[in-house]
């Protein structure tokens, strides 16, 4: 069953259409891997889906609702969570207080308190819960801003380039975790570069270039594609 | 409740701050009794202040909106108590022209905060909207001189401003001097930890929040518009109880209660005192117009330069405040000083036992 379902969006700034006429579904409990070259559109999309954006064509549906000009926090609401390619904390907060404002609305008190050191723990910052988000390491403020997308135990989580600046011990564990995440049953849409994440996470594949969806398919076809291949070397481009 | 006494957004925690809290209440509560009534009642005006500049710091600390315009609530509730508290026809109405004025100042923030936070205004063109704001207000005031500008009875009466209004008064005793002196001290005292606990409530986690990061306190479901209007409105309420009590203290209100070298004051003794937290605000608020006023009595000039100058030095030398400056020095050598004599403690105990074996 389709959690969301993209259909015929476009995006275009100014004279530059950054996504074209783009369809995508992402079905209940899968790692769905948006991939492409530099420029192709992922986090166009990726905006586009989360509500940064508003399409200039099309329509998106979260759980067979029609989302497309409700705002971000409306979106998050319904049970989407977002991981922004940049890490997007409260760099001025203890890192603590970034999980708490994360949990607060679902969870209070004890339980609360429970929740936040299960995820500290989860995420080894259990021993900086006191710093400061903006004194961690770029790869800790990585697994925290995960830490606080997660802490809404969303349906959806959408994470843009999870492993950006990540060490590949680092970028491992990350996708171990996003795999814990799905087997609990939750949905995962990853915008990623890493080939090597990708085939450690994806179960299903959408490849975007020029704006446009290229390929889409299981992890191993879109692997076998040559002209997957291609795009990713150039070629097509230069032909 | 009253875990939200202490808390991350709130500087001075635990039985020492809250003991010296209760002097300091203790000394505001006595210093009638020693003070001749022309202090008191000079005491009593800087306090009329102090909730203007918790509510610029509510705002601008906690919520990051830097609001110029402080003023415009200032003026509003401040004339708003002036014309209520003459068509009301004084005595105990003027309680209720008390409120209301606060409330109708609120009302007016919600308007502004809605039309700026909802058409994306932020940041420094927030300062220069409410900026503008105050002065088209003070410019409009200061041409109301002729005798057709009345509210029912109540003249505005151009730049001599409003006069003739009853001071607060609840049945036949008028609330002046070491009345109102009291009046003020429990006000701040209900305001003052008000703000503690709202600041470290769960609202107050989102306000601090949207300061940091909008976008992505959004991204974790909040609507931030609505915390910051919130914020907006509370503080410009704030800026109205200062308007109204100013308005009741001396039964007098002109335009240049409004105008810009008003306006930029609250700036000044927030930036000064250390924006992030309420209580730098309440003791460097207080220091400040106690200083201003004094230095006032023999210069007014004089003291609007100096007060000039110690926004600047304030910038370059102290971003974050002088007197939150001074109040993290000193939490911090109290903590450094406590876990040195935990340690000097440990050490004793694990040398006694070593000794007894």
């Amino acid at each position: 069953m389709a959690l969301v379902d993209v259909k015929g969006v476009s995006k275009r700034f100014g004279g530059l259409t950054a996504v074209s006429d783009v369809d995508l579904t992402v079905n209940a409990g899968e790692v769905h891997c948006l991939i492409g070259p530099n420029g192709a559109g992922k986090s166009t999309l990726f905006k586009l889906i989360v509500g940064l954006y508003p399409p200039t064509k099309g329509s998106i549906f979260f759980d067979s609702v029609d989302i497309t000009a409700e705002r971000p926090y409306a979106r998050v609401q319904r049970g989407m969570s977002i991981k922004m390619q940049a890490p997007s904390v409260f760099k001025e907060l203890p890192v603590r207080q970034n999980i708490q404002i994360a949990l607060q609305e679902r969870l209070s008190g004890a339980e609360r308190m429970e929740e936040e050191d299960r995820l500290l723990a989860l995420l080894d910052l259990a021993d900086d819960s006191g710093k400061l988000a903006g004194a961690l390491s770029h790869g800790q403020q990585q697994w925290l801003e995960i830490g606080m997308a997660l802490a809404l135990q969303p349906q959806l989580l959408l994470l843009d380039e999870p492993t950006a600046g990540m060490s590949p011990e680092e970028t491992h564990k990350t996708g171990e975790l996003i795999k814990s995440f799905n087997a609990g049953g939750m949905t995962v849409l990853v915008v990623e570069h890493d080939m090597a994440f990708v085939r450690q996470v994806a179960q299903r594949v959408t490849v975007l270039h020029l704006g446009k969806i290229f390929a889409r398919g299981s992890l191993e076809a879109i692997l076998a594609d040559e002209k997957v291949a291609e795009i990713y070397l150039g070629k097509t481009h230069a032909h | 409740m009253l875990k939200l006494l202490d808390g991350p957004q709130t500087l001075g925690r635990g039985r020492i701050f809250w003991s010296g809290f209760l002097a300091v209440l203790a000394g505001a509560l006595i210093y009638p009794l020693f003070a001749d009534s022309y202090d008191v009642g000079n005491f009593a005006y800087f306090l009329i202040w102090i909730f203007m500049a918790l509510g610029l710091c509510l705002m601008w600390g906690y919520g990051g909106m830097l609001s110029f315009g402080q003023t415009f609530f200032f003026g509003i509730a401040g004339y708003g108590y002036g014309v209520l508290a003459i068509n009301m026809g004084g005595g105990t109405a003027t309680i209720a022209a008390l409120v209301l004025s606060v409330v109708i100042a609120m009302i007016a923030a919600g308007i502004l905060g809605y039309f700026m936070i909802w058409g994306g205004i932020s940041g420094i063109f927030f300062g220069i909207v409410t900026l503008s704001a105050t002065l088209v207000l003070a410019f409009f005031l200061g041409q109301t001189a002729g005798p057709e500008w009345h509210i029912g009875p109540a003249r505005l009466n151009g730049f001599n401003g409003m006069k003739g209004m009853d001071p607060l008064t609840v049945g036949d005793f008028d609330i002046e001097g070491s009345a109102l002196y009291y009046v003020m001290i429990a006000l701040i005292v209900v305001v003052y930890i008000a703000l503690r606990m709202l600041m470290n409530s769960s609202v107050g986690n989102v306000i601090v929040a949207t300061r940091e990061n909008p976008q992505r306190a959004e991204m974790l479901g909040y609507d931030v518009r609505k915390y910051q209007l919130l914020t907006f409105v509370i503080g410009s309420g704030l800026a109205g109880l200062s308007g109204a009590l100013y308005t009741s203290w001396g039964q007098f209100i002109t335009p240049s209660s409004i105008g810009l070298p008003a306006a930029a004051m609250p700036i000044v003794w927030v930036a000064f005192s250390g924006r992030n937290d309420l209580t730098a605000t309440l003791v460097g608020s207080f220091l400040l117009l106690f200083g201003f006023q004094t230095i006032t009595v023999y210069s007014q000039q004089a003291a609007l330069v100096l007060m000039g100058a110690l926004l600047l030095a304030t910038v370059m030398l102290a971003p974050q405040g002088f007197v939150l400056g001074i109040g993290k020095l000193v939490v911090g050598w109290w903590g450094r000083r406590r876990r040195r004599d935990e340690a000097a403690a440990l050490a004793d105990t694990a040398r006694l036992q070593s000794d007894e074996t």
